[in-house]
């Protein structure tokens, strides 16, 4: 298929205007989601550059590299960076920002200039932190456990949670924005049942983004409060609970995950049917099981607390809820398999990250069910069993799905080609390296190895030096696709319209897309998805 | 809703409406295709900043509760440091300037601007009521040492308790607070528009919007007031 030279003189979002200042003043959502995309690959970098740290000074018994004080602000900066301000804003702020309008046929989000100024509020928030990293650092881990970040660490607490309470408000605004554009601004004809999935997943996360994101910054709030006045809510002295801080904390934490999964999720339901040239499998299951991850999500928060002193019936409830929620996650495994099923698939970049989401997410799940079970998760509470295992969901899952996304919808975004075989080798190098990493930490874990030590007993260093070999290999490849997409913007070949041959509203306009997105608001007469099961005119675009 | 919208039009000539609208009614945004779909969607999105709100209060009146159950009779009795005049005080004057602001979006739809500035003074100058009140409460909890981490000096039965009853009260109304200043500032805003007769039957999304706003941050103090300041009088 050949460019359609038209679509490169045309006016796009990317040519209409040159210079900083129509980037920072701007109220597109395309360029927002641009803007964030640069932003939380730098934060992503900073948490990336942390684990490598954590990582090498692992890799002897006796942590050579580095301090215990400086071990421990060093995983808290990781946590920090990668949760707050790279995983929760990832795909939402990401391709969610530039995708949902162009997905429903709308010129923009309900709320341009609330858009723009939750970036701002994100870059806050973000240098507010580092500036409680830049002067000295924070040690209580990315949790802010009390009594210990309260009383105990004299170290920058206040900042960093302060940071974290801004960044809350940034989440808040893109949910909200994301609602009110889902329900009131879709193209003529696009019925609820019609929503391409990635929209319902992103439905699901904004409704988690408003009810949750509230409380974790009313908490982290009253965490810096009583540390800079000296009140006490959490003071054990005055009777308060530290306690109370767990489950406040997790009321917001443990849904989070499933603002860094949902996404992804959604993410692979397009790419899946796209590259088996398949329609979806079961499209109102995964649709509907997005909104009951996010509503069941909210009922699990006690099974971080097991080992807490919490009352044994509110464990046994948790831990039946935590069965509960793994079924509509199941649910959408069960649904991308069938899916592939006597599909004509393609293994392109971005189909070999769906395939990767789905193996690992399973993993990442299924070793889920074992810290949810009462019993076990009294053996490997605090171990690196639970780092590998939300690592499986968090990277192998959640990163896999935006890296997936990125490479999707890269055309759409640059209106240029990234290259094909230079990408495809990178998936298999990450995939590679991430397991590497965290195969053995499941191991390690199970066998007694505590998170958050930065010694252990000689016999534990041949499955760390795996696991530090495997972290060096993920981290190049990660660095591939940071540098190959830069380089394609500039160098990269034109980009049709629509390159994948895909079904969807955004690739019924041209790439990239023009301020307003579509020359006509489009009207929609079919449901998603309506792939043919074999074309054999059809072609892919690939560089 | 067939669209007529000309997206080869660069975009940096399409916003910017509502920067000069004012004469002829309010010109719809970019975004949207007409004045009907663009109140809905700040309607909805202004329902659902409150639900937002209800979470972030919700959770900290939740901690409070949980307190409140484990310590009954310390709690019960350190409502007591509470002034009941003031308090109720301020109910009648936030009740009242929810009726005044529920006149002021009225207006904002049906009379001149005169009548539209004169209503959202009027809740203006009641907030600020409010909040002078609450000021001299704070003060005289300084004067009687009963201000948390800085110099508490309460040391009857149960003063650790008390201690962390008063530490909610000022987080709480300290928050509700800061709620109320930003209502002030939003009708400061809403005065200036109106006197610009930016208000009129075909636009008042935003005298609405803050009412909504206002009315909620009052529904919080119907909460609060009896929560910390009724607690011990039965």
């Amino acid at each position: 298929m050949t460019p359609d030279p038209s679509s490169r003189t045309a006016v796009n979002y990317l040519n209409v205007d040159y210079g900083v200042r129509s980037w920072l003043l701007t109220k597109d959502h395309k360029r927002i989601g641009f803007l964030y995309l640069v932003s939380i690959t730098v934060m992503f970098a900073i948490g990336g550059l942390a684990a490598l740290a954590i990582r090498l000074d692992l890799l002897t018994p006796a942590g050579d590299l580095m301090g215990d004080d400086t071990y421990n602000k060093m995983f808290t900066m990781h946590g920090v960076a990668m949760v707050f301000f790279f995983l929760v804003p990832s795909i939402p702020a990401v391709l969610g920002n530039f995708l949902i309008p162009l997905m429903i046929g709308a010129r923009d989000l309900a709320f341009p200039r609330l858009n723009l100024a939750s970036w701002y509020i994100f870059i806050l928030g973000g240098g507010i932190t580092l500036y409680a990293v830049l002067t000295g650092g924070v040690d209580t881990g990315w949790t802010f456990y009390t009594p210990y970040s309260t009383e105990g660490s004299n170290t920058n607490v206040t900042s960093a949670a302060l940071g974290v309470f801004v960044s809350g408000f940034s989440s808040i605004l893109t949910g909200l924005n994301f609602l009110v554009t889902i329900h009131r601004m879709r193209a003529p004809g696009l019925r609820w049942l019609r929503l391409p999935l990635f929209v319902w997943a992103q439905y699901a996360t904004s409704i988690i983004f408003i009810l949750g994101t509230p409380v974790i910054a009313i908490t982290v709030l009253l965490v810096a409060v009583e540390r800079s006045l000296d009140i006490g809510i959490f003071d054990p002295a005055l009777g308060g609970d530290p306690i109370l801080f767990q489950h406040l904390f997790w009321f917001y934490s443990h849904p989070a995950v499933y603002i860094m999964i949902l996404p992804a999720m959604g993410v692979v339901s397009e790419i899946i049917p796209c590259f088996t040239r398949n329609k979806i499998f079961g499209y109102k299951f995964i649709a509907v099981s997005s909104l009951a991850i996010a509503l069941l999500g909210f009922l699990v928060w006690g099974h971080h607390m097991f080992v807490s002193g919490q009352s044994v019936n509110a464990s046994l409830i948790f831990s039946f809820l935590s069965f509960a929620v793994a079924i509509p996650s199941a649910v959408k495994v069960f649904n991308w398999t069938a899916t592939l099923y006597k599909g004509s698939i393609g293994f392109e970049a971005p189909m070999l990250y769906a395939l990767g989401f789905i193996g690992l997410f399973t993993i990442g799940g299924l070793t889920g069910l074992f810290l949810a079970s009462l019993g076990l998760d009294v053996h490997v509470h605090d171990t690196y069993f639970v780092v590998a295992h939300f690592h499986y969901i968090m990277v192998g899952g959640a990163v896999m799905g935006y890296l997936g996304g990125l490479h999707f919808w890269w055309p759409k975004i640059s209106g240029k080609l990234y290259p094909e075989w230079l990408a495809r080798v990178s998936a298999v190098i990450i995939f590679l390296g991430f397991n590497l990493t965290f195969f053995p930490q499941f191991v390690l874990g199970y066998l007694g190895m505590p998170r958050r030590y930065h010694v252990y007993p000689p016999e534990f260093q041949v499955l760390n030096v795996f696991s530090t070999a495997g972290a060096s290999i993920l981290g190049f490849g990660y660095l591939l696709p940071i540098v190959y997409f830069a380089w394609s913007m500039r160098y990269g070949k034109v980009a049709s319209a629509n390159p994948w041959n895909a079904a969807g509203l955004e690739w019924a306009t041209p790439s990239p897309p023009p301020p307003d997105n579509f020359a006509e608001t489009p009207v929609v007469e079919d449901d998603p998805y309506g792939y043919t099961r074999i074309d054999p005119g059809e072609e892919l675009q690939v560089a | 809703m067939p669209d007529s919208h000309a997206a080869s039009v660069p975009h940096a000539h399409h916003h910017g409406h509502d920067s000069h609208a004012g004469h002829a009614g309010h010109a719809v945004a970019h975004q949207f295709d007409d004045a009907e779909q663009q109140f809905g969607a700040a309607t909805l999105g202004m329902w659902i900043f409150l639900l937002t709100e209800v979470m972030f209060f919700g959770a900290i009146l939740a901690a409070y509760a949980i307190y409140f159950v484990t310590y009954v009779d310390p709690f019960e009795d350190a409502s007591n440091h509470l002034s009941l005049a003031l308090g109720a005080l301020n109910t009648v004057i936030l009740l009242t300037s929810s009726l005044t602001m529920a006149r002021a979006v009225h207006a904002a739809q049906t009379a001149d601007a005169r009548t539209q500035v004169r209503w959202l003074v009027r809740t203006l100058a009641l907030g600020a009521a409010f909040l002078v009140i609450k000021a001299f409460e704070y003060g005289s909890k300084f004067e009687e040492g009963l201000v948390p981490g800085i110099g508490f000096r309460y040391d009857g039965p149960g003063a650790a308790q008390h201690e962390l009853f008063l530490s909610f009260y000022f987080a709480l109304t300290g928050l509700h607070a800061l709620h109320m200043i930003i209502g002030i500032g939003v009708l400061l805003v809403l005065v200036w528009m109106a006197r610009r007769g930016r208000f009129s039957a075909a636009y008042f999304t935003p005298v609405e919007m803050s009412g909504l706003y206002w009315h909620f941050v009052d529904l919080v103090w119907i909460f609060l007031f009896p929560m910390l300041y009724l607690l011990g009088r039965h």
